[in-house]
Protein backbone atom coordinates (compact mmCIF):
# COMPACT_ATOMS: atom_id res chain seq x y z
CA UNK A 1 0.00 0.00 0.00
CA UNK A 2 1.35 3.34 -0.89
CA UNK A 3 1.79 6.04 1.98
CA UNK A 4 -0.79 8.47 -0.52
CA UNK A 5 -3.66 5.52 -0.46
CA UNK A 6 -3.12 5.23 3.42
CA UNK A 7 -4.73 9.30 3.27
CA UNK A 8 -8.65 9.29 3.31
CA UNK A 9 -9.67 11.19 0.86
CA UNK A 10 -9.78 15.34 1.98
CA UNK A 11 -13.21 16.28 2.32
CA UNK A 12 -14.29 19.59 0.84
CA UNK A 13 -15.21 22.56 3.04
CA UNK A 14 -19.10 23.00 4.13
CA UNK A 15 -21.21 24.71 1.25
CA UNK A 16 -24.30 26.32 1.87
CA UNK A 17 -27.39 25.41 0.80
CA UNK A 18 -29.49 28.01 0.33
CA UNK A 19 -33.66 27.92 0.67
CA UNK A 20 -35.83 30.45 -0.82
CA UNK A 21 -36.16 32.58 1.87
CA UNK A 22 -32.02 33.09 1.81
CA UNK A 23 -31.32 32.85 -1.56
CA UNK A 24 -31.85 37.00 -2.43
CA UNK A 25 -28.58 36.73 0.23
CA UNK A 26 -26.70 34.52 -1.45
CA UNK A 27 -27.81 36.36 -4.71
CA UNK A 28 -25.89 39.75 -3.61
CA UNK A 29 -22.95 37.83 -2.41
CA UNK A 30 -22.85 36.20 -6.39
CA UNK A 31 -22.88 39.50 -7.31
CA UNK A 32 -20.67 41.40 -4.54
CA UNK A 33 -22.88 42.60 -2.56
CA UNK A 34 -23.54 41.90 1.44
CA UNK A 35 -27.69 42.20 1.61
CA UNK A 36 -30.02 41.51 4.39
CA UNK A 37 -33.27 42.64 5.30
CA UNK A 38 -35.17 45.66 7.56
CA UNK A 39 -38.97 45.65 8.59
CA UNK A 40 -40.71 48.76 6.54
CA UNK A 41 -42.38 49.35 9.49
CA UNK A 42 -40.05 49.59 12.36
CA UNK A 43 -37.16 49.87 10.54
CA UNK A 44 -35.18 47.40 11.77
CA UNK A 45 -32.52 45.64 9.76
CA UNK A 46 -31.63 42.15 10.15
CA UNK A 47 -30.09 38.86 10.04
CA UNK A 48 -30.00 36.02 8.99
CA UNK A 49 -33.34 35.72 6.59
CA UNK A 50 -35.93 35.27 7.38
CA UNK A 51 -40.29 36.33 5.80
CA UNK A 52 -40.52 37.85 9.22
CA UNK A 53 -39.23 40.78 11.16
CA UNK A 54 -37.92 39.47 14.51
CA UNK A 55 -38.77 42.77 16.35
CA UNK A 56 -42.15 43.45 15.71
CA UNK A 57 -43.55 40.68 13.30
CA UNK A 58 -44.56 42.41 10.47
CA UNK A 59 -44.05 40.95 7.26
CA UNK A 60 -43.73 43.94 5.16
CA UNK A 61 -39.79 43.27 5.14
CA UNK A 62 -37.45 44.62 1.98
CA UNK A 63 -34.21 43.37 0.56
CA UNK A 64 -31.08 45.97 1.10
CA UNK A 65 -27.25 46.47 0.41
CA UNK A 66 -25.34 46.74 3.52
CA UNK A 67 -22.39 48.80 3.99
CA UNK A 68 -19.90 46.27 4.24
CA UNK A 69 -18.40 47.82 7.81
CA UNK A 70 -18.64 46.07 10.80
CA UNK A 71 -16.15 45.69 14.15
CA UNK A 72 -15.17 42.45 15.81
CA UNK A 73 -17.57 41.25 18.57
CA UNK A 74 -16.04 38.14 19.26
CA UNK A 75 -14.09 35.58 18.21
CA UNK A 76 -12.08 32.26 18.70
CA UNK A 77 -8.87 30.99 17.10
CA UNK A 78 -9.73 27.52 16.30
CA UNK A 79 -6.74 24.86 16.35
CA UNK A 80 -8.96 21.99 15.86
CA UNK A 81 -10.02 22.29 12.25
CA UNK A 82 -13.14 21.86 10.38
CA UNK A 83 -13.58 19.22 7.32
CA UNK A 84 -11.76 21.31 4.65
CA UNK A 85 -10.15 23.64 6.94
CA UNK A 86 -6.79 21.42 7.56
CA UNK A 87 -4.29 23.67 5.86
CA UNK A 88 -6.05 26.75 7.51
CA UNK A 89 -5.66 25.99 11.14
CA UNK A 90 -5.60 27.62 12.91
CA UNK A 91 -8.27 29.98 12.03
CA UNK A 92 -10.00 32.60 13.55
CA UNK A 93 -13.94 32.10 13.87
CA UNK A 94 -15.42 35.30 14.34
CA UNK A 95 -18.75 37.20 14.91
CA UNK A 96 -18.69 40.83 13.67
CA UNK A 97 -21.51 43.52 14.18
CA UNK A 98 -22.69 45.04 10.88
CA UNK A 99 -22.57 48.95 10.70
CA UNK A 100 -26.32 48.57 10.14
CA UNK A 101 -26.65 46.55 13.70
CA UNK A 102 -26.72 42.84 13.19
CA UNK A 103 -24.28 40.31 14.25
CA UNK A 104 -23.21 37.65 12.07
CA UNK A 105 -20.63 34.85 12.05
CA UNK A 106 -17.55 34.67 9.62
CA UNK A 107 -13.90 34.28 8.88
CA UNK A 108 -11.31 37.26 9.36
CA UNK A 109 -9.08 37.09 5.88
CA UNK A 110 -5.85 39.40 5.25
CA UNK A 111 -4.63 39.10 9.34
CA UNK A 112 -2.78 37.19 11.07
CA UNK A 113 -5.13 34.69 13.51
CA UNK A 114 -3.63 35.58 16.40
CA UNK A 115 -4.56 37.29 19.54
CA UNK A 116 -2.30 40.45 18.92
CA UNK A 117 -3.32 41.22 15.36
CA UNK A 118 -7.18 40.52 16.26
CA UNK A 119 -8.37 43.64 18.17
CA UNK A 120 -12.12 43.42 19.35
CA UNK A 121 -14.05 46.24 18.00
CA UNK A 122 -11.46 46.68 15.18
CA UNK A 123 -13.17 47.87 11.98
CA UNK A 124 -13.59 45.35 9.08
CA UNK A 125 -14.82 45.30 6.18
CA UNK A 126 -16.64 42.69 3.94
CA UNK A 127 -14.58 41.03 0.88
CA UNK A 128 -15.88 37.83 -0.69
CA UNK A 129 -14.53 33.84 -1.02
CA UNK A 130 -15.89 31.23 -3.67
CA UNK A 131 -16.82 27.77 -1.77
CA UNK A 132 -18.25 25.79 -4.77
CA UNK A 133 -21.14 27.42 -6.62
CA UNK A 134 -21.95 29.93 -3.86
CA UNK A 135 -20.05 33.13 -2.89
CA UNK A 136 -19.56 33.48 1.15
CA UNK A 137 -18.59 36.63 2.51
CA UNK A 138 -16.27 37.19 4.66
CA UNK A 139 -14.51 39.81 6.34
CA UNK A 140 -10.95 41.84 6.16
CA UNK A 141 -9.16 44.48 8.18
CA UNK A 142 -10.78 47.87 6.94
CA UNK A 143 -7.10 49.22 6.85
CA UNK A 144 -6.11 46.86 3.86
CA UNK A 145 -8.85 48.70 2.09
CA UNK A 146 -6.60 51.77 2.09
CA UNK A 147 -3.47 49.62 1.41
CA UNK A 148 -4.79 48.33 -1.71
CA UNK A 149 -6.28 52.06 -3.44
CA UNK B 1 -54.22 23.29 47.13
CA UNK B 2 -53.89 24.37 43.29
CA UNK B 3 -50.52 23.30 42.87
CA UNK B 4 -50.25 19.53 44.78
CA UNK B 5 -46.33 19.13 45.12
CA UNK B 6 -44.00 17.01 43.02
CA UNK B 7 -41.04 14.57 44.14
CA UNK B 8 -38.17 12.65 42.91
CA UNK B 9 -38.67 9.54 44.08
CA UNK B 10 -36.19 7.84 42.25
CA UNK B 11 -32.89 8.76 41.31
CA UNK B 12 -29.92 7.01 39.50
CA UNK B 13 -26.74 6.71 37.05
CA UNK B 14 -25.61 3.86 35.04
CA UNK B 15 -23.06 1.36 36.84
CA UNK B 16 -20.69 2.62 35.86
CA UNK B 17 -19.61 5.55 33.39
CA UNK B 18 -16.80 7.23 31.74
CA UNK B 19 -15.63 4.72 28.66
CA UNK B 20 -18.42 1.71 28.03
CA UNK B 21 -17.55 0.45 24.35
CA UNK B 22 -20.19 -2.80 25.74
CA UNK B 23 -22.81 -0.60 25.99
CA UNK B 24 -25.10 1.06 23.63
CA UNK B 25 -27.10 4.35 23.71
CA UNK B 26 -30.00 2.79 24.14
CA UNK B 27 -28.58 0.20 26.27
CA UNK B 28 -27.21 2.92 28.73
CA UNK B 29 -30.75 4.38 28.75
CA UNK B 30 -32.13 0.86 29.87
CA UNK B 31 -29.30 0.21 32.19
CA UNK B 32 -30.49 3.70 33.90
CA UNK B 33 -34.06 3.42 33.81
CA UNK B 34 -33.22 0.08 36.04
CA UNK B 35 -31.44 1.38 38.47
CA UNK B 36 -33.75 4.56 39.34
CA UNK B 37 -37.02 2.74 39.37
CA UNK B 38 -35.11 0.58 41.58
CA UNK B 39 -34.06 3.24 43.50
CA UNK B 40 -37.79 4.06 43.91
CA UNK B 41 -38.49 0.78 45.09
CA UNK B 42 -41.36 0.25 41.84
CA UNK B 43 -41.36 -1.78 39.24
CA UNK B 44 -41.73 -1.06 35.28
CA UNK B 45 -45.20 -2.24 35.57
CA UNK B 46 -45.56 1.27 37.95
CA UNK B 47 -44.46 3.37 35.20
CA UNK B 48 -47.10 5.32 33.49
CA UNK B 49 -45.40 8.72 31.51
CA UNK B 50 -41.92 8.34 30.10
CA UNK B 51 -39.75 11.60 28.61
CA UNK B 52 -35.97 11.55 26.84
CA UNK B 53 -34.41 12.80 23.99
CA UNK B 54 -34.43 11.16 20.40
CA UNK B 55 -32.59 8.89 19.56
CA UNK B 56 -33.55 6.69 21.02
CA UNK B 57 -36.59 8.29 22.08
CA UNK B 58 -39.68 7.85 24.24
CA UNK B 59 -41.23 4.98 21.94
CA UNK B 60 -38.10 3.33 22.19
CA UNK B 61 -36.94 3.69 25.63
CA UNK B 62 -40.62 2.69 26.36
CA UNK B 63 -40.88 0.00 24.02
CA UNK B 64 -37.72 -1.65 25.53
CA UNK B 65 -38.43 -1.53 29.08
CA UNK B 66 -41.99 -3.15 28.03
CA UNK B 67 -43.68 0.32 29.24
CA UNK B 68 -47.18 1.21 26.88
CA UNK B 69 -47.04 4.52 28.63
CA UNK B 70 -50.75 7.12 29.14
CA UNK B 71 -47.77 10.36 28.87
CA UNK B 72 -44.94 10.88 26.21
CA UNK B 73 -42.39 13.86 26.10
CA UNK B 74 -39.64 13.90 23.37
CA UNK B 75 -38.48 17.46 24.10
CA UNK B 76 -35.05 17.49 22.83
CA UNK B 77 -33.42 20.67 22.95
CA UNK B 78 -30.08 19.84 23.93
CA UNK B 79 -27.90 18.57 27.11
CA UNK B 80 -30.96 20.46 29.75
CA UNK B 81 -33.77 18.32 28.08
CA UNK B 82 -34.16 16.49 31.11
CA UNK B 83 -34.59 19.85 33.59
CA UNK B 84 -37.35 20.25 30.73
CA UNK B 85 -38.55 16.89 31.30
CA UNK B 86 -38.66 17.15 34.93
CA UNK B 87 -40.73 20.37 34.21
CA UNK B 88 -43.39 18.75 32.03
CA UNK B 89 -43.43 15.97 34.52
CA UNK B 90 -44.93 18.32 37.14
CA UNK B 91 -47.44 19.73 34.93
CA UNK B 92 -48.69 16.36 33.59
CA UNK B 93 -48.86 14.74 37.26
CA UNK B 94 -50.48 17.78 38.59
CA UNK B 95 -53.00 17.70 35.26
CA UNK B 96 -53.48 14.04 36.01
CA UNK B 97 -51.85 12.72 33.18
CA UNK B 98 -49.57 9.99 34.74
CA UNK B 99 -48.75 9.33 37.79
CA UNK B 100 -45.31 8.35 37.88
CA UNK B 101 -42.49 9.30 35.24
CA UNK B 102 -39.55 7.95 33.87
CA UNK B 103 -37.19 10.58 32.85
CA UNK B 104 -33.76 8.04 30.61
CA UNK B 105 -30.71 9.67 29.43
CA UNK B 106 -28.36 7.15 27.83
CA UNK B 107 -25.44 8.54 25.58
CA UNK B 108 -22.25 6.63 24.16
CA UNK B 109 -20.96 9.99 23.25
CA UNK B 110 -17.11 8.73 23.82
CA UNK B 111 -17.21 5.40 21.85
CA UNK B 112 -20.52 6.00 19.79
CA UNK B 113 -21.87 2.36 19.87
CA UNK B 114 -25.42 2.57 18.74
CA UNK B 115 -25.46 6.75 18.81
CA UNK B 116 -26.86 8.70 16.18
CA UNK B 117 -24.31 10.39 13.79
CA UNK B 118 -23.57 14.22 13.79
CA UNK B 119 -25.09 15.54 11.06
CA UNK B 120 -25.56 19.49 10.26
CA UNK B 121 -28.60 20.20 7.40
CA UNK B 122 -26.54 23.00 5.16
CA UNK B 123 -29.56 24.34 4.23
CA UNK B 124 -30.87 25.16 7.93
CA UNK B 125 -30.27 28.63 9.32
CA UNK B 126 -27.12 26.89 11.09
CA UNK B 127 -25.86 25.19 7.77
CA UNK B 128 -25.73 28.16 5.62
CA UNK B 129 -24.60 30.81 8.20
CA UNK B 130 -22.47 29.30 10.74
CA UNK B 131 -20.89 26.04 9.41
CA UNK B 132 -19.66 27.46 6.11
CA UNK B 133 -16.65 29.25 8.46
CA UNK B 134 -15.03 25.94 9.79
CA UNK B 135 -17.42 25.33 12.99
CA UNK B 136 -17.16 21.97 14.34
CA UNK B 137 -19.21 21.33 17.32
CA UNK B 138 -19.27 23.34 20.86
CA UNK B 139 -15.70 23.97 21.00
CA UNK B 140 -15.93 26.49 18.00
CA UNK B 141 -18.99 27.79 18.80
CA UNK B 142 -20.45 27.87 22.29
CA UNK B 143 -16.56 29.14 23.55
CA UNK B 144 -16.96 32.31 21.39
CA UNK B 145 -18.62 34.83 24.08
CA UNK B 146 -16.08 34.52 25.80
CA UNK B 147 -13.37 37.20 24.61
CA UNK B 148 -16.57 39.40 24.34
CA UNK B 149 -17.11 38.44 28.20
CA UNK B 150 -13.57 39.29 28.79
CA UNK B 151 -13.13 42.64 27.54
CA UNK B 152 -16.43 43.95 28.62
CA UNK B 153 -15.66 42.14 32.68
CA UNK B 154 -12.40 42.15 32.86
CA UNK B 155 -12.42 38.71 33.48
CA UNK B 156 -8.52 37.44 33.73
CA UNK B 157 -7.22 34.23 31.70
CA UNK B 158 -6.04 33.04 34.91
CA UNK B 159 -9.83 33.54 36.26
CA UNK B 160 -11.21 31.67 33.39
CA UNK B 161 -8.68 28.78 34.07
CA UNK B 162 -9.54 28.80 38.11
CA UNK B 163 -13.06 27.38 37.05
CA UNK B 164 -11.58 24.07 36.52
CA UNK B 165 -9.04 24.05 39.15
CA UNK B 166 -12.17 25.09 41.76
CA UNK B 167 -13.96 21.99 40.12
CA UNK B 168 -11.29 19.53 40.20
CA UNK B 169 -11.25 19.97 44.00
CA UNK B 170 -14.45 18.80 44.21
CA UNK B 171 -14.22 15.83 41.60
CA UNK B 172 -10.46 14.44 43.74
CA UNK B 173 -13.23 13.76 46.58
CA UNK B 174 -15.63 11.36 43.98
CA UNK B 175 -14.29 7.99 43.33
CA UNK B 176 -16.50 8.28 40.21
CA UNK B 177 -15.15 11.69 38.84
CA UNK B 178 -12.99 11.00 35.57
CA UNK B 179 -10.34 13.33 36.66
CA UNK B 180 -9.35 13.26 40.39
CA UNK B 181 -5.84 14.66 40.19
CA UNK B 182 -5.86 18.42 41.71
CA UNK B 183 -4.84 20.90 39.52
CA UNK B 184 -3.58 24.54 39.15
CA UNK B 185 -3.92 27.74 37.07
CA UNK B 186 -0.77 26.83 35.51
CA UNK B 187 -1.77 23.20 34.66
CA UNK B 188 -5.23 24.86 33.18
CA UNK B 189 -2.89 27.36 31.25
CA UNK B 190 -0.06 24.92 29.93
CA UNK B 191 -2.21 22.58 28.86
CA UNK B 192 -2.74 22.71 24.75
CA UNK B 193 -5.12 25.55 23.07
CA UNK B 194 -8.34 24.04 21.89
CA UNK B 195 -9.95 27.23 20.66
CA UNK B 196 -7.97 30.39 22.49
CA UNK B 197 -8.96 31.51 24.44
CA UNK B 198 -9.61 28.10 25.85
CA UNK B 199 -7.41 25.87 26.97
CA UNK B 200 -7.77 21.73 27.13
CA UNK B 201 -8.76 21.36 30.74
CA UNK B 202 -11.10 24.21 30.45
CA UNK B 203 -12.96 22.12 27.81
CA UNK B 204 -15.54 19.36 28.91
CA UNK B 205 -14.89 15.93 29.00
CA UNK B 206 -16.36 13.37 26.63
CA UNK B 207 -17.97 10.40 28.08
CA UNK B 208 -20.38 7.25 28.11
CA UNK B 209 -22.97 7.15 30.64
CA UNK B 210 -26.56 7.52 31.82
CA UNK B 211 -29.13 8.25 34.20
CA UNK B 212 -32.83 8.65 35.11
CA UNK B 213 -35.30 9.67 37.42
CA UNK B 214 -38.50 8.91 38.65
CA UNK B 215 -41.31 11.99 39.26
CA UNK B 216 -44.37 11.64 41.00
CA UNK B 217 -46.89 13.09 43.66
CA UNK B 218 -45.22 14.39 47.05
CA UNK B 219 -48.71 12.61 48.84
CA UNK B 220 -46.82 9.31 47.87
CA UNK B 221 -43.46 10.57 49.88
CA UNK B 222 -44.08 7.87 52.28
CA UNK B 223 -43.88 5.04 49.94
CA UNK B 224 -40.35 5.16 48.75
CA UNK B 225 -37.04 4.00 50.42
CA UNK B 226 -35.63 6.91 49.85
CA UNK B 227 -36.20 10.54 51.42
CA UNK B 228 -37.98 12.23 49.15
CA UNK B 229 -36.43 15.66 46.87
CA UNK B 230 -39.39 17.79 46.65
CA UNK B 231 -39.16 19.81 43.26
CA UNK B 232 -39.68 23.67 44.26
CA UNK B 233 -39.59 25.26 41.26
CA UNK B 234 -38.87 25.22 37.50
CA UNK B 235 -38.13 27.45 34.82
CA UNK B 236 -37.94 26.99 31.21
CA UNK B 237 -36.54 29.19 28.29
CA UNK B 238 -34.59 29.45 25.13
CA UNK B 239 -33.03 31.77 22.99
CA UNK B 240 -31.32 31.16 20.34
CA UNK B 241 -30.31 28.37 17.25
CA UNK B 242 -26.63 29.96 16.64
CA UNK B 243 -24.64 31.33 18.57
CA UNK B 244 -23.78 34.33 16.25
CA UNK B 245 -26.88 35.35 17.24
CA UNK B 246 -27.33 35.38 20.71
CA UNK B 247 -28.55 38.61 21.88
CA UNK B 248 -25.81 39.47 24.66
CA UNK B 249 -22.76 38.05 24.15
CA UNK B 250 -21.61 38.75 27.97
CA UNK B 251 -24.91 37.42 29.35
CA UNK B 252 -27.19 34.15 29.27
CA UNK B 253 -31.29 35.45 28.46
CA UNK B 254 -32.41 32.05 28.81
CA UNK B 255 -30.40 31.37 32.13
CA UNK B 256 -31.95 34.48 33.58
CA UNK B 257 -35.41 33.82 32.55
CA UNK B 258 -35.40 30.15 33.02
CA UNK B 259 -33.87 31.11 36.71
CA UNK B 260 -36.52 33.82 37.35
CA UNK B 261 -39.56 31.59 37.01
CA UNK B 262 -38.12 28.84 38.61
CA UNK B 263 -37.04 30.96 41.77
CA UNK B 264 -40.24 32.51 41.94
CA UNK B 265 -42.61 29.36 41.66
CA UNK B 266 -40.41 28.36 44.33
CA UNK B 267 -40.51 31.82 46.53
CA UNK B 268 -36.78 31.09 47.29
CA UNK B 269 -34.01 34.03 46.34
CA UNK B 270 -30.22 33.14 46.25
CA UNK B 271 -30.09 33.80 49.95
CA UNK B 272 -32.06 30.43 50.43
CA UNK B 273 -29.82 28.00 48.22
CA UNK B 274 -26.97 26.14 49.65
CA UNK B 275 -25.98 23.83 46.77
CA UNK B 276 -25.54 24.90 43.30
CA UNK B 277 -25.43 22.90 40.13
CA UNK B 278 -24.42 24.81 37.02
CA UNK B 279 -24.11 22.45 33.65
CA UNK B 280 -20.58 23.89 32.19
CA UNK B 281 -19.71 22.96 28.77
CA UNK B 282 -16.77 24.95 28.67
CA UNK B 283 -15.39 27.21 31.75
CA UNK B 284 -17.17 29.97 31.09
CA UNK B 285 -20.64 28.60 31.40
CA UNK B 286 -20.79 28.47 35.39
CA UNK B 287 -19.41 32.38 35.52
CA UNK B 288 -22.50 33.16 32.93
CA UNK B 289 -24.72 30.83 35.01
CA UNK B 290 -23.90 32.46 38.73
CA UNK B 291 -24.58 35.69 37.46
CA UNK B 292 -28.01 35.26 35.42
CA UNK B 293 -29.10 33.58 38.47
CA UNK B 294 -28.12 36.65 40.40
CA UNK B 295 -25.81 35.35 42.90
CA UNK B 296 -22.99 37.58 42.23
CA UNK B 297 -23.15 40.95 39.65
CA UNK B 298 -22.65 41.26 36.65
CA UNK B 299 -19.31 40.76 35.75
CA UNK B 300 -18.06 39.40 39.01
CA UNK B 301 -18.75 35.38 38.52
CA UNK B 302 -14.84 34.68 37.59
CA UNK B 303 -13.61 36.40 40.44
CA UNK B 304 -16.13 35.06 42.93
CA UNK B 305 -15.11 31.56 41.85
CA UNK B 306 -11.50 32.61 41.93
CA UNK B 307 -11.64 33.57 44.97
CA UNK B 308 -12.26 30.28 46.34
CA UNK B 309 -16.32 30.84 47.02
CA UNK B 310 -17.58 27.78 45.40
CA UNK B 311 -15.21 24.77 46.46
CA UNK B 312 -14.52 22.99 49.35
CA UNK B 313 -15.18 25.15 52.16
CA UNK B 314 -16.56 27.74 50.38
CA UNK B 315 -19.72 29.70 50.83
CA UNK B 316 -21.32 28.35 47.85
CA UNK B 317 -20.82 24.96 46.96
CA UNK B 318 -21.01 25.00 43.55
CA UNK B 319 -20.48 21.83 40.97
CA UNK B 320 -19.84 19.28 43.55
CA UNK B 321 -19.81 16.37 41.29
CA UNK B 322 -16.83 17.77 39.68
CA UNK B 323 -19.11 18.60 36.59
CA UNK B 324 -18.84 18.30 33.23
CA UNK B 325 -14.79 19.52 33.59
CA UNK B 326 -14.12 16.79 35.82
CA UNK B 327 -16.96 13.97 36.54
CA UNK B 328 -18.03 13.46 33.27
CA UNK B 329 -19.97 14.57 30.21
CA UNK B 330 -22.00 12.20 27.89
CA UNK B 331 -22.44 15.48 25.38
CA UNK B 332 -26.45 15.87 27.11
CA UNK B 333 -24.66 16.80 30.74
CA UNK B 334 -27.70 18.07 32.37
CA UNK B 335 -29.06 14.33 33.77
CA UNK B 336 -26.22 14.80 35.95
CA UNK B 337 -26.54 17.94 37.18
CA UNK B 338 -29.50 16.83 38.26
CA UNK B 339 -28.66 13.50 39.93
CA UNK B 340 -25.87 15.45 42.05
CA UNK B 341 -28.71 18.05 42.99
CA UNK B 342 -30.60 15.15 44.27
CA UNK B 343 -28.08 13.01 46.14
CA UNK B 344 -26.62 16.56 48.10
CA UNK B 345 -30.69 17.11 49.53
CA UNK B 346 -30.66 12.98 50.26
CA UNK B 347 -27.45 13.49 51.98
CA UNK B 348 -25.54 10.67 49.88
CA UNK B 349 -23.29 12.43 47.53
CA UNK B 350 -19.74 11.58 47.76
CA UNK B 351 -18.57 15.29 47.97
CA UNK B 352 -20.88 15.96 50.75
CA UNK B 353 -21.82 19.14 51.99
CA UNK B 354 -23.25 19.78 55.11
CA UNK B 355 -27.19 18.93 54.61
CA UNK B 356 -28.30 21.11 52.42
CA UNK B 357 -31.72 22.43 52.29
CA UNK B 358 -31.83 24.04 48.80
CA UNK B 359 -30.21 22.98 45.80
CA UNK B 360 -30.72 24.39 42.65
CA UNK B 361 -29.51 22.73 39.20
CA UNK B 362 -29.31 25.06 35.70
CA UNK B 363 -29.10 23.18 32.74
CA UNK B 364 -27.79 24.33 29.03
CA UNK B 365 -28.91 23.33 25.88
CA UNK B 366 -27.11 23.53 22.36
CA UNK B 367 -24.59 26.66 22.61
CA UNK B 368 -26.52 29.15 25.23
CA UNK B 369 -30.05 28.13 23.29
CA UNK B 370 -31.79 26.83 25.91
CA UNK B 371 -32.33 26.44 29.69
CA UNK B 372 -33.92 24.39 32.02
CA UNK B 373 -33.50 25.53 35.73
CA UNK B 374 -34.88 23.30 38.99
CA UNK B 375 -35.23 24.36 43.01
CA UNK B 376 -34.56 21.13 44.74
CA UNK B 377 -35.87 21.03 48.26
CA UNK B 378 -35.51 18.60 51.30
CA UNK B 379 -39.12 19.80 52.78
CA UNK B 380 -41.81 21.04 50.97
CA UNK B 381 -42.65 24.45 50.74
Amino acid sequence: MSPASAVPPARPKAVPIPTPETQPYWDGAAAGELRIQRCRDCRQAYFYPRPLCPSCGSGDVEWFTASGRATLYSYVINHRPAPGFEADAPYAIAVVQLAEGPRMMTNLVGVAPTPEALELDMELRVAFEQRGDVTLPVFTPAEVESEDS
Amino acid sequence: MSNPGVIIAGAAETDEIGRLPHISTLGLHLEAARNAVADAGLTMRDIDGIATVSGPGPVQVAHALGIYPDWVDGTGVGGTSFLLHVRHAVAAIRAGYAKTILITHGESGRSRVGAPPYRLDLASPAGQFEAPYGTLGPTTTFTIPALRYMKEYGLTHEQLAYVPVAQRQWAAKNPRAMFRDIITVEDVLASRIVAYPFHLLECCLVTDGGGALVVTSADRAADFPKPPVHVLGTGEASETPMISQMVDFTESRAFRQAGRRAFTEAGITVADVNHLMIYDAFAHVPIYGLEALGFVGKGEGGAFIAEGNTEPGGVLPLNTNGGGLSYTHTGMYGMFAIQEGVRQIRGEAAAQVDGPDISVVLGNGGMFATSGVLVLGKQAR
